[in-house]
């Protein structure tokens, strides 16, 4: 398969993945008992008041017709009005995912800087005592629960040692919530633990692939240094499949934001989505997931592009 | 949280095989010598004990309120304090891990169940059906689990049977993907055209030779679904969607003591915190254990 035919049958079932992702949350926010107007009206508002209320949004018109509805609006860049905070769910969306973006980056940053190298190091260290511990501290982050992690955070470095606060700064702009960089600390150490648990893993196995390829044993046989070798060829190596990975880990970190956002009262998307929840304010939950789908769709096909245009051994089917 | 791959650990054995040792007594063998996998063992199995023979020993009422004596730090009486309602925390432990285990194992072996049937549908129809399908799979993994769980509870408030339904439903989608690349390499084995050759269903082909050859990668893939399964019932009571009072759930226990964290009752909150992640963390290696025991690509 030519690069070209693979990055065009590539998109092709990006966009129909998108398709389908429109269908699914489509159908589940109308499968609801009592439908939109009960969660907005209330279990008082009567059966006219109900079928006004349908009626005006468009809700009694048969699925399909509604679903095409829906799906012109979006290619129009209209994710409809929410029902409680009175407002164009884009724009609510585009003030809040800048702040949730800033907060995935740097915890996806952090995560990175030390699973790299801890990985590696464990790498080096095969079957070592380090190996070990760092092997056992990597499970028991990725088995921990992330409010419980930000739990004992907030109660150690916020409550015994008054270090950092426990609430990111409220406002509306982004400045206003970057405004005091410490209270960024919790939230992202919060979402960075579980991702160095599982990036850490990824790199500790990729080194070790490459360590037993054939390429070290020459470097070796030529003399080369061992650090000269992992520096010079296993890093780069071994980092172009783990960056890659990014790409698959975008649902998890905004997983990770919907409850770090919660639990820190960090006023982004994860936490729009969480009182809209509350609220059965379905608009903006669907919008929400519509856009943490597009984000995961985008990342995987750019993780899948970039694994076969960097390293030549995926396209010939290598790895 | 659910969809994280686990990368392939190198085929680790370096034993040569026992003469006459059958596969599965070598993989056994192969396993019994993984210290962390045994002592993952030895942490459910511990738990197991603890959660349903515990009671028996550690007689405690976890169904009325005790006013009298709610919030009581640990004490002879109370090894583990008591709760906001007067529950006895150390007998609550136990009820709860019940509910965890129970809800755990079998949302993880229903995923797996959904995951792998989904999975060898698709590896073996092949063609449009199975891009399809695996379409399907990247549109359920786009949207992650706790965003759909949030709706849910938005929704509804699930009993025991609706929950473990509900996280089967939500987490099928990785052990699909195996189970897909399995099925793939072993479609066009030579007992599996036979079979055709001779007139045998499809659904015999999948059923009676596919997924017997697959058993590995599935009991690897359940055992790190079970893991994921008892991590996402600790989040569910947290988004709200949790087992009803008197009845709980370790995550219930934890999401109840979040407020009472901040009194300093550290004792409402670190005995479930702890007990979910040894029985998640021992599950996991567990899984790995077992991956390099039977030498299977890991999940991803």
């Amino acid at each position: 398969m030519s690069t070209s035919t693979f990055l065009i049958r590539r998109v092709l079932q990006a966009l129909a993945v998108v398709a389908i992702v429109t269908i699914v949350v489509f159908a589940l926010l109308h499968a609801l008992p009592g439908g939109p107007a009960r969660g907005i009206l209330g279990p008082q508002a009567t059966a006219q008041q109900i079928a006004r209320f349908n009626h005006e949004q468009g809700l009694d018109k048969p699925l399909p017709v509604q679903y095409f509805y829906y799906l012109d609006q979006l290619l129009h860049g209209d994710l409809g009005t929410s029902y409680t905070l009175n407002a164009p769910v884009s724009r609510l969306i585009g003030e809040r995912l800048p702040k949730t973006l800033v907060l995935t980056v740097l915890s996806a940053v952090t995560g990175l800087l030390l699973a790299i190298p801890l990985g590696m190091w464990q790498a080096v260290r095969r079957n070592r005592p380090v190996d070990y511990v760092i092997t056992t501290l990597s499970f028991i982050a990725y088995s921990t629960p992330v409010y419980f992690l930000g739990l004992v955070l907030v109660l150690v470095f916020s409550q015994v040692l008054p270090w950092f606060p426990s609430q990111a700064p409220q406002g509306d702009s982004l400045a206003d919530v970057l405004s005091d960089p410490r209270a960024l600390v919790l939230p992202v150490v919060a979402g960075a633990a579980s991702m160095i648990a599982v990036f850490s893993r990824y790199m500790r196995a990729a080194t070790l692939e490459n360590l037993s390829e054939d390429y070290v044993r020459t470097a070796r046989a030529g003399g080369a240094r061992s650090r000269a070798i992992l520096r010079g060829h296993v890093f780069r190596n071994s980092l172009t499949p783990v960056v890659a990975m990014l790409g698959y880990y975008v649902p998890v970190l905004f997983g990770g934001a919907l409850v770090v956002e919660q639990l820190f009262n960090y006023p982004g998307m994860g936490l729009l989505f969480w009182s809209a929840a509350q609220a059965s304010d379905y608009p903006v939950l669907l919008g929400c997931v519509l856009v943490i789908a597009l984000a995961t769709v985008v990342g995987t096909l750019l993780a899948d592009i970039v694994q076969r245009v960097i390293d030549p051994r995926v396209k010939a089917g290598r790895a | 949280m659910s969809a994280i791959l686990q990368p392939a650990e190198l085929p680790g054995a370096t034993d040569t095989p026992h003469e006459g040792a059958s596969g599965v007594r070598l993989a056994v063998r192969r396993f019994l010598r993984n210290r962390l996998a045994v002592a993952g063992l030895c942490v459910v199995a511990f738990f197991v004990l603890f959660c349903f023979v515990g009671p028996l020993v550690y007689s405690t009422d976890q169904t009325h309120t005790a006013l009298q004596q709610v919030n009581l730090s640990p004490s002879g009486n109370h090894w583990l304090g008591t709760d906001a309602v007067g529950h006895d925390e150390l007998g609550r432990l136990m009820y709860g891990g019940k509910v965890s285990l129970v809800v755990g194992l079998a949302a993880g072996v229903l995923a797996t169940v959904i995951g792998t049937l989904w999975g060898a549908t698709a590896g073996y129809a092949g063609g449009w059906i199975d891009a399809a399908m695996m379409r399907v799979v990247d549109a359920g993994i786009a949207i992650p689990a706790l965003f759909i769980l949030l709706v849910v509870s938005a929704i509804t408030t699930p009993g025991l049977a609706g929950m473990i339904l509900i996280l089967g439903l939500v987490s099928w989608l990785v052990p699909s993907r195996l189970i897909r690349a399995e099925t793939l390499s072993l479609k066009n084995r030579d007992y599996v055209l036979t079979l055709r050759a001779i007139g045998g269903t499809h659904a015999r082909a999948i059923l009676r030779h596919i997924l017997p050859n697959s058993v590995s990668t599935i009991i690897v893939a359940t055992t790190f679904q079970i893991a994921d399964a008892i991590l996402l019932v600790a989040y569910v009571s947290y988004l709200g969607l949790g087992v009803q009072p008197p009845s709980t759930d370790w995550g219930g226990m934890l999401a109840a003591g979040l407020n009472a964290a901040y009194s300093g009752y550290w004792w409402l909150i670190l005995p479930p915190g702890l007990a979910i992640i040894l029985v998640v963390w021992a599950f996991n290696a567990i899984g790995d254990g077992l991956r390099d025991a039977f030498d299977v690509r890991g999940r991803g």
